[in-house]
């Protein structure tokens, strides 16, 4: 079976972000950028179902500018077999990505697709689940176990109230929480070996998918700050501030 | 215009996001309808009928609704007849599962976790783990939409008398079934809408220190949550987790014990009323964005709050 893992490079999750002083957005010149760390979760566990021989081939997508094939090249280390950019200099919203993939799940016919449940700078978590209904495949969000077996996979599902288990008829899509897996590090050896596995190009405009933007930015803000807060010496006095200057018990 | 709400329930009654998502709805142009698809709901009708700020119920039930799966709520949504010019459900799981595939079949570009109305088009949402607040503007022709709990205060839940229509609910597609659930048990308040919420961290160190944690949250009638590292290196369950990929809580007291407060963990509690942070490292974080701290040790200063209050 092959599985289509479907990557973003954003800012690092240990960036401090700022909001420009033109509120159009938030600074990302010289900003350190990376894999979002649950597409990240997806490469592993894509890389861990082919060790286990459930998998047979790997395949990272990446949709965005020339400098996503550097987070490729990091998938390549983690173990996917092949990569592919599909290059845009637009920021694409969830909707235009997920009408991409389907073209290249169209292209490449992989049985599962892998991705993360959001990224970490638009917080959508939408992506997986508008491709599954474009294809008209079911899904597992939210995973935090994947089982495939006899044409079926089973997942775990990290839901509001504990755990939810569902099976899923393949081919299918899944998306990943934070407990699936913990992410191997790219060894040496291994980052010198993606850089000759294939990278393909194209162009999101050969793909004829309209990705027009449905939504306008009208401003990005700070969030409102919190008013400076004191220290308080002992209990008895952190319980005096609460009963009887703050009211809340 | 019509708004048309998702309910999130457990077939017996409303969960406490949907009288949110209503509350939300309401600040839009135009009556709102509430459609309860499950299964045996009836009582979960019978309820939301009585909710301010809803004109009509529609009630679609079949047995494969029983679990309210993404691929067949799609479809029951989808066999709506009505013409609805938003449609909204809470940003909960059960929300994020669900919506985007009715905004992907509708050909629509989800606003997902608003926390303002600012126009029928126009919405205020977090992006970057809370650290901006994007005001964006919807061009589809219809709006499908995500609302985050916290930012909407509910409206009444009695006094209303709308009427409730049996409708279709649609098919069931064979994609996806239900094996089986692990939902954690507590007779403590929800964390998502407790008035109080104790957390706690890496700080803790193990399953067993978070008794104490117990105890005080009984004292005041709070909820448990915890840091990811916590739920991470197994002290607690994953619905505990608070923040920028776990839970949005926004209570009137929030008390953070032995967590340094990461930007990621911060998203989901900082619009809590009164925040109190317990760490023995006064360098901490977690302290700039609380209202009253305490650098101690928690394993003095937790026993100590609990025989004071
Ligand atoms: C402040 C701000 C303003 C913005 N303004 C605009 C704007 O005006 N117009 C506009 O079009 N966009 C804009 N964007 C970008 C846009 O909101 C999101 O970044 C974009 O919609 C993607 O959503 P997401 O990554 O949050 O999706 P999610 O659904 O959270 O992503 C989930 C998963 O989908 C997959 N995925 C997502 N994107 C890709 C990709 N490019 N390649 C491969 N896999 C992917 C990954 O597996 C990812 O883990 C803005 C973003 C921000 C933060
Ligand atoms: C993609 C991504 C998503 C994430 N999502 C979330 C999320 O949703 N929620 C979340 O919480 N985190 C999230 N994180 C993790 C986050 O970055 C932090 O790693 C995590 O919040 C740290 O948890 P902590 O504060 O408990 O642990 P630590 O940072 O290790 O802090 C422990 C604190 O306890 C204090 N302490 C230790 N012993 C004692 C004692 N005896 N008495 C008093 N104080 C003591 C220490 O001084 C320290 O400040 C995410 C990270 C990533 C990359």
């Amino acid at each position: 079976m092959k599985i289509l893992v479907a990557i973003k490079r954003v800012i690092d999750a240990n960036v401090k972000v700022r909001v420009k002083p033109d509120n159009s957005g938030v600074e990302t010149a010289n900003v350190k950028m990376s894999m979002n760390p649950f597409c990240e979760i997806a490469v592993e566990e894509a890389v861990r179902l082919k060790e286990k021989g459930i998998a047979s081939e790997v395949v990272a997508v990446s949709i965005g500018n020339q400098q996503c094939q550097e987070t490729l090249r990091t998938a390549l280390a983690l173990g996917a077999d092949k990569a592919i950019l599909v290059k845009t200099d637009d920021q694409l919203e969830p909707l235009a990505v997920s009408k991409v993939l389907k073209k290249v799940v169209e292209q490449e016919g992989p049985e599962m697709v892998l991705l993360g449940k959001q990224s970490i700078d638009g917080d959508n978590n939408q992506t997986g689940q508008m491709l599954g209904a474009l294809l008209g495949w079911g899904q597992g969000t939210f995973a935090s176990e994947v089982e495939v077996e006899d044409g079926k996979t089973k997942v775990t599902r990290e839901i509001d109230g504990g755990l939810q288990t569902i099976e899923l008829k393949l081919p299918a899509v899944v998306t990943t929480d934070l407990r699936l897996n913990e992410p191997r590090f790219a060894s040496l050896p291994n980052i010198m070996k993606a850089k000759r596995k294939p990278l393909d190009e194209v162009a999101l405009a050969d793909l004829g998918v309209d990705t027009a933007s449905r939504t306008e930015t009208i401003s990005v803000e700070n969030p409102p700050e919190r008013s400076e807060g004191i220290k308080v010496e002992t209990v008895a006095e952190l319980v005096d501030k609460l009963k009887n200057e703050a009211k809340v018990i | 215009m019509t708004t048309l709400v998702i309910a999130e329930h457990n077939n017996s009654e409303l969960q406490a996001s949907t009288y949110n998502a209503i509350a939300a709805a309401k600040q839009l142009s135009g009556e709102t309808v509430l459609l309860v698809a499950g299964h045996d709901c009836q009582s979960v009708a019978d309820q939301a009928a009585k909710a301010e700020g809803v004109d009509k119920v529609l009630l679609a039930q079949a047995a494969f609704l029983e679990h309210l799966l993404a691929e067949d709520v799609e479809k029951a949504v989808m066999a709506q007849e009505g013409d609805y010019s938003h449609i909204l459900a809470p940003a909960s799981t059960f929300g994020k599962n669900m919506m985007p595939r009715i905004a992907a079949l509708l050909d629509v570009q989800q606003i997902s976790d608003i926390i303002s109305v600012e126009s029928d088009d126009t919405f205020k949402r977090p992006v970057y783990a809370g650290n901006a607040i994007a005001t964006v503007k919807s061009n589809d022709s219809k709006k499908v939409i995500t609302v985050r709990a916290t930012a909407f205060d509910s409206l009444a839940t009695e006094g209303g008398s709308a009427s409730i229509e049996n409708v279709d609910a649609g098919t069931h597609t064979e994609l996806s079934n239900y094996v089986g659930e692990e939902l954690t048990e507590s007779e403590r308040p929800d964390l998502g809408t407790a008035n109080v919420v104790v957390s706690g961290g890496r700080g803790m160190g193990n399953g067993e220190n978070f008794e104490m944690l117990e105890t005080l949250a009984d004292k005041l009638g709070a909820a448990v949550g915890a840091s990811r590292a916590a739920v991470d290196a197994g002290f607690v369950p994953n619905d505990y987790q608070v923040g920028q990929t776990g839970k949005i809580v926004a209570p009137e007291l929030y008390i953070a014990v032995g967590i340094s407060g990461a930007i990621q963990h911060l998203a989901g509690m900082k619009d809590s009323k009164v925040i109190v942070a317990i760490n023995k490292d006064e360098e901490a974080p977690i302290f700039q964005v609380a209202d009253y701290g305490l650098v101690e040790d928690l394993f003095k200063a937790i026993p100590e709050l609990i025989e004071a209050l």
